[in-house]
C-alpha cells in the first residue's frame, strides 16, 4: 500500500467514525520538478513522440493521380488504409492483428528487460500527464506553492491562475483531438475546413470527444488511470522476474535510513547505517504518489524521476549517486546478503522466447508484405446447387468470381480455367469471351465480380469431384495468381 | 457490504488494512474502500438508468410494454433506415424500373445493381421453394439449367414471374397435366407402358420387360397433342420436354406413373401485385442470368 493510499484510508476511517469505510477520497498528487538524466530522457522522448503524433498528418506521400497524397491515412469512405509505401485492403486486416501480436511481445520483451519501460516514457496516458503537469507547473507553481494555495482560500490570483491552467489544458486538448482526426482526412483541407468553419459535423463531434478525454485524463484523472483503469500494471507483476531490471531501492545500501547527521555519527561509531537519509524527496517528486522504498509496486509506473531526486541528494550529502536505480532482485538480495552482484542476465528464457517470437511474427510480416501481389483473384462456387446438367446431359459448375485491381491505373485481366480438358467457359456480366478464356477490365483500386460458368464436354467420365485451377493473367504485364478450386459432377 | 458500526473494525496484522471480519478457514477479507468518484458514477448510472426507462420502452407488461416518452422503438427505426437506403439506391431503382429487360442486361451498371437487388430479393421471395441459389428441387425447378418449361427468354421469365403459373391471375400460364389413370382414360397397364416409353425419351435405358412400343403407341395418341411427337414439349402450353436430362419430377418409372396416373398442377404465385416493377425486373435480370437464359 502506497503512502497516499494509506493517508486517504486513514482520512477515509476518521470520516466514518472508526468503522470501515466504503469508499476514500482521492489524495491529490503535487509532484515537484525535478532535473537529472532521466527528466532529460523523459523530455525528449515527450517532444519526440509529440512531435510525430501532431505533424505526422502532414507528411505527403505521392501516390498517382487517383490516390490520396497523404503518408498516413485511415480512408474509412473508400475503406483503405495508407502508410507511406503500403496501401492495406480491408480484406488484408490480418496486417494488422500481425501488428497487434507485434506490440504485445515488444511490451513483454520491454518488461523482461528493463521493467516498465512503456509506463515510464511511451504511454500516451504518461507523456500528456507529463505535458498537463509542466503546464501546471509554469502557473500555479512548484509542489510546495500549489500545496500552499490548494490550503488556501480562493483569492484573485488562484483564480486567475486556475482560470489560465485550465483554458492552457482545454487549448492542448482541442489541439490534441483535432491532430486525431486529421489522420482520418486529407489534413490541409481538413485544417481549412475547421478554421473557416465548414468542417463536417462528425470531425467535430471527435475532436469535441478527444478534446474532452485528453483533459479529463491526463488533467484530473492522472495516475488513476494506471491504478484503477489500465489492465497492464496486473499483468506485467504476473510477467516480471527477479532478473528484470527494475525502479528499484537499494534497501541493502539505504537501510537503516535516518538522518543524515545521525547516520555520520552511526557510521564513525562503526555501527551499521544507511546512505537514505529520509528525505523524502523520492515520494515529492513522484507523479503517482508512491514511495519507492516500499519495494515493487502496482502504482509505480517506474518512470525513474525519483532517481533523478535521490541522486540530487545522495549528491548533496556526500554519498555514493544511484541508491535508487534501476537494479534485480537477485542482485538486490545478493549484496544484502554480503554477496557480490552478479552482472545483469538479459539472454533468459523468457527474453529469448519473446525475441523470438517477435522475430518470427515480423518474418511472416515482412515476407506477405514484399510479396503481396498487385491483383487479386477470389472464386467461390455455388453451394445450390452444386452442379448442373443440361437438356443434352452435359455438366456445368457455376462459381463466382471477385477480381481485384490494387494498381493506380484500369487494367485488362484474362481469366482461364486449367484441369478440366475441353471445358467450356462462360461469363456473365463484366466478362467478355475471347479464344476460350474471359477478359475483364477492372478500374484503378478497384474490385469486380463476374459469374463464370464451366461447362465439361460431353461423354466425359467425370468423378464426384475434380480439382480445376483459375488462373488470372494482367494481359499486360503477365502478373498471374491462381486459385484452386473443385468441380462437381452427379 | 456495510459493517456492524457496533463491532469494532478488525485490523490485519500483516497489511495494516481493516478487514470485512469475515474469517474463511483464516483467510481474511481486506476491506479496501473504493474510490470516491467510482462510487459517485455508479451511483450516477443508477439514477440514468431512471431517465432512460422514462425515456425509452423498458418495462415488460402483461401483453405489452412501457413505451417511454420519446416514442422510440425498434421497428420505427428499422423503417427509417429502410426509408434511408431507398433514397440512396432512388436513382438506379427509377433507372431500372425504366430501362427495358434487354437494356439492363446491356448496360454493365444497371447489370450489376440488378443482379445485387434481384439476389436479395430471390432470397426474401423465391428461395423458400427454388432454393437459396435457384438450385430448385422436386416440383420446383431448378433455375440454373436450360430446362424451361414456360421460356427462359427475358420476357418469358419476366411473364411466368409476374403472373405466375396456376396462381389465379387472369394473365398467368395455365395448363393441367390431367390425370389419364384416375379419370380412367387409361388402364394401370397402359400408364406402365406409357411410362416405359417416355423413361427411354431423355435417353435412359428401357427396363427390362418393358413394352416401348405399345407405349410409343399410346404417347401418339395421348400425349403428343401437348408434348410434340417426339416429346421435346411446348413452352406456349407450358408442356415440359421429356427428352431432356432430368425432370422436375424425377426420371425414375415409379414417378413418371404417379404423374400419368394423378396428373401434376403445381403453383407459382403471381408476383406482379407484391413486388414492384423495378423489382420484378431485377428478380428477371437475376434468373436470367444464373447460367440457363435463353
Amino acid at each position: 500500500m502506497s503512502l497516499r493510499q494509506q493517508q486517504s484510508r486513514e482520512m477515509a476511517l476518521e470520516a466514518a467514525g472508526g468503522s470501515s469505510p466504503m469508499h476514500a477520497p482521492r489524495q491529490q498528487i503535487y509532484p515537484q520538478s525535478v532535473s537529472g538524466v532521466f527528466r532529460n530522457i523523459k523530455w525528449a522522448l515527450l517532444v519526440a513522440t509529440l512531435a510525430v503524433y501532431y505533424l505526422l498528418p502532414f507528411v505527403r506521400w505521392h501516390r498517382g493521380p487517383s490516390e490520396p497524397s497523404q503518408a498516413v491515412l485511415v480512408d474509412l469512405d473508400h475503406s483503405r488504409f495508407y502508410f507511406f509505401f503500403i496501401e492495406i485492403w480491408p480484406q488484408e486486416v490480418y496486417y494488422f492483428t500481425g501488428l497487434l501480436i507485434l506490440a504485445a511481445m515488444t511490451l513483454f520483451l520491454m518488461n523482461a528487460v528493463a521493467g516498465r519501460l512503456w509506463c515510464g516514457y511511451l504511454c500516451p496516458q504518461t507523456i500528456w500527464t507529463d505535458l498537463f503537469l509542466l503546464v501546471e507547473r509554469s502557473i500555479e507553481g512548484d509542489r510546495r506553492e500549489r500545496m500552499k494555495a490548494a490550503e488556501g482560500p480562493w483569492t484573485r490570483q488562484r483564480l486567475t491562475r486556475a482560470v489560465r491552467k485550465h483554458a492552457t489544458w482545454l487549448l492542448i486538448a482541442w489541439w490534441t483531438g483535432g491532430a486525431w482526426v486529421l489522420y482520418f482526412n486529407d489534413a490541409p483541407t481538413l485544417v481549412r475546413q475547421l478554421a473557416t468553419f465548414t468542417a463536417p459535423p462528425i470531425a467535430w463531434i471527435w475532436i469535441g470527444i478527444l478534446t474532452f478525454t485528453t483533459y479529463f485524463l491526463a488533467g484530473h484523472m492522472r495516475e488513476q488511470v494506471c491504478t484503477y483503469l489500465c489492465p497492464w500494471p496486473r499483468i506485467q507483476a504476473a510477467l516480471t522476474d527477479e532478473w528484470a531490471l527494475n525502479v528499484a531501492y537499494r534497501y541493502d545500501r539505504g537501510e537503516p535510513r535516518g538522518s543524515a547527521k545521525k547516520n555520520d555519527a552511526l557510521r564513525l561509531a562503526g555501527a551499521p547505517a544507511g546512505d537514505c537519509v529520509d528525505c523524502h524527496q523520492c515520494v515529492a517528486v513522484c507523479p503517482t504518489g508512491v514511495d519507492i522504498r516500499d519495494g515493487l509496486q502496482l502504482d509505480c509506473i517506474q518512470c525513474g524521476l525519483c532517481i533523478d531526486a535521490c541522486d540530487a541528494v545522495m549528491l548533496k550529502v556526500g554519498r555514493p549517486e544511484r541508491l535508487i536505480a534501476y537494479d534485480t532482485d537477485v542482485n538486490i538480495r545478493r549484496r544484502a546478503a554480503g554477496l557480490p552482484g552478479l552482472p545483469t542476465r538479459f539472454v533468459r528464457a523468457r527474453t529469448v522466447l519473446y525475441a523470438a517470437m517477435i522475430a518470427i511474427v515480423g518474418s511472416i510480416m515482412l515476407y506477405a508484405l514484399t510479396t503481396r501481389g498487385s491483383q487479386g483473384l477470389a472464386v467461390m462456387h455455388d453451394r445450390n446447387p452444386m452442379f448442373v446438367q443440361l437438356s443434352n446431359g452435359a455438366i456445368r459448375n457455376a462459381y463466382t468470381v471477385r477480381i481485384s485491381n490494387k494498381n493506380t491505373e484500369p487494367r485488362r485481366f484474362m481469366i482461364n480455367v486449367g484441369g478440366l480438358e475441353g471445358a467450356q467457359i462462360e461469363g456473365i456480366g463484366a466478362a467478355v469471351e475471347k479464344d476460350g478464356a474471359l477478359i475483364l477490365t477492372a478500374g484503378p483500386d478497384q474490385t469486380l465480380e463476374t459469374r463464370v460458368l464451366v461447362t465439361a464436354p460431353l461423354n466425359v467420365q467425370l468423378p464426384p469431384s475434380q480439382n480445376i485451377v483459375f488462373s488470372m493473367v494482367d494481359l499486360k504485364t503477365s502478373e498471374t495468381v491462381k486459385v484452386a478450386d473443385h468441380f462437381l459432377a452427379p | 457490504m456495510s459493517p456492524d458500526p457496533k463491532t469494532p473494525v478488525k485490523i490485519d496484522a500483516l497489511s495494516g488494512v481493516p478487514t470485512t471480519g469475515h474469517d474463511w478457514d483464516g483467510i481474511k477479507e481486506l476491506n479496501t474502500p473504493l474510490p470516491r468518484w467510482w462510487v459517485i458514477i455508479f451511483v450516477g448510472t443508477i439514477v440514468w438508468s431512471i431517465f432512460y426507462v422514462i425515456a425509452y420502452p423498458a418495462i415488460p407488461l402483461h401483453s405489452s410494454f412501457t413505451k417511454g416518452v420519446l416514442g422510440w422503438s425498434s421497428r420505427g427505426a428499422v423503417g427509417k433506415d429502410i426509408a434511408a437506403l431507398r433514397a440512396t439506391r432512388g436513382p438506379m431503382t427509377a433507372a431500372l424500373a425504366k430501362a427495358s429487360l434487354q437494356a439492363i442486361e446491356k448496360d454493365p451498371g444497371l447489370l450489376e445493381f440488378a443482379r445485387a437487388q434481384g439476389k436479395a430479393a430471390f432470397a426474401d421471395n423465391c428461395a423458400p421453394c427454388h432454393g437459396a441459389g435457384g438450385g430448385g428441387g422436386k416440383g420446383y425447378p431448378n433455375l440454373n439449367d436450360d430446362i424451361w418449361i414456360w421460356g427462359g427468354a427475358l420476357d418469358a421469365i419476366f411473364a411466368t414471374i409476374s403472373h405466375g403459373i396456376r396462381s389465379g391471375d387472369p394473365q398467368g400460364h395455365d395448363s393441367a397435366m390431367p390425370a389419364f389413370g384416375r379419370d380412367g382414360v387409361l388402364s394401370k397397364a397402359e400408364i406402365s407402358n406409357v411410362a416405359d416409353y417416355v423413361h427411354t425419351l431423355s435417353g435412359q435405358p428401357a427396363e427390362q420387360g418393358a413394352s416401348v412400343a405399345s407405349g410409343a403407341k399410346l404417347f401418339a395418341e395421348d400425349c403428343a397433342p401437348c408434348h410434340g411427337v417426339k416429346g421435346a414439349g411446348n413452352q406456349e402450353l407450358g408442356a415440359p420436354n421429356l427428352t431432356a436430362h432430368g425432370s422436375l419430377y424425377g426420371s425414375d418409372k415409379e414417378m413418371i406413373v404417379q404423374t400419368l396416373t394423378n396428373g401434376r398442377g403445381g403453383v407459382m404465385p403471381a408476383w406482379s401485385g407484391r413486388l414492384d416493377l423495378a423489382t420484378l425486373k431485377a428478380l428477371t435480370v437475376y434468373v436470367h442470368t444464373l447460367g440457363g437464359g435463353q
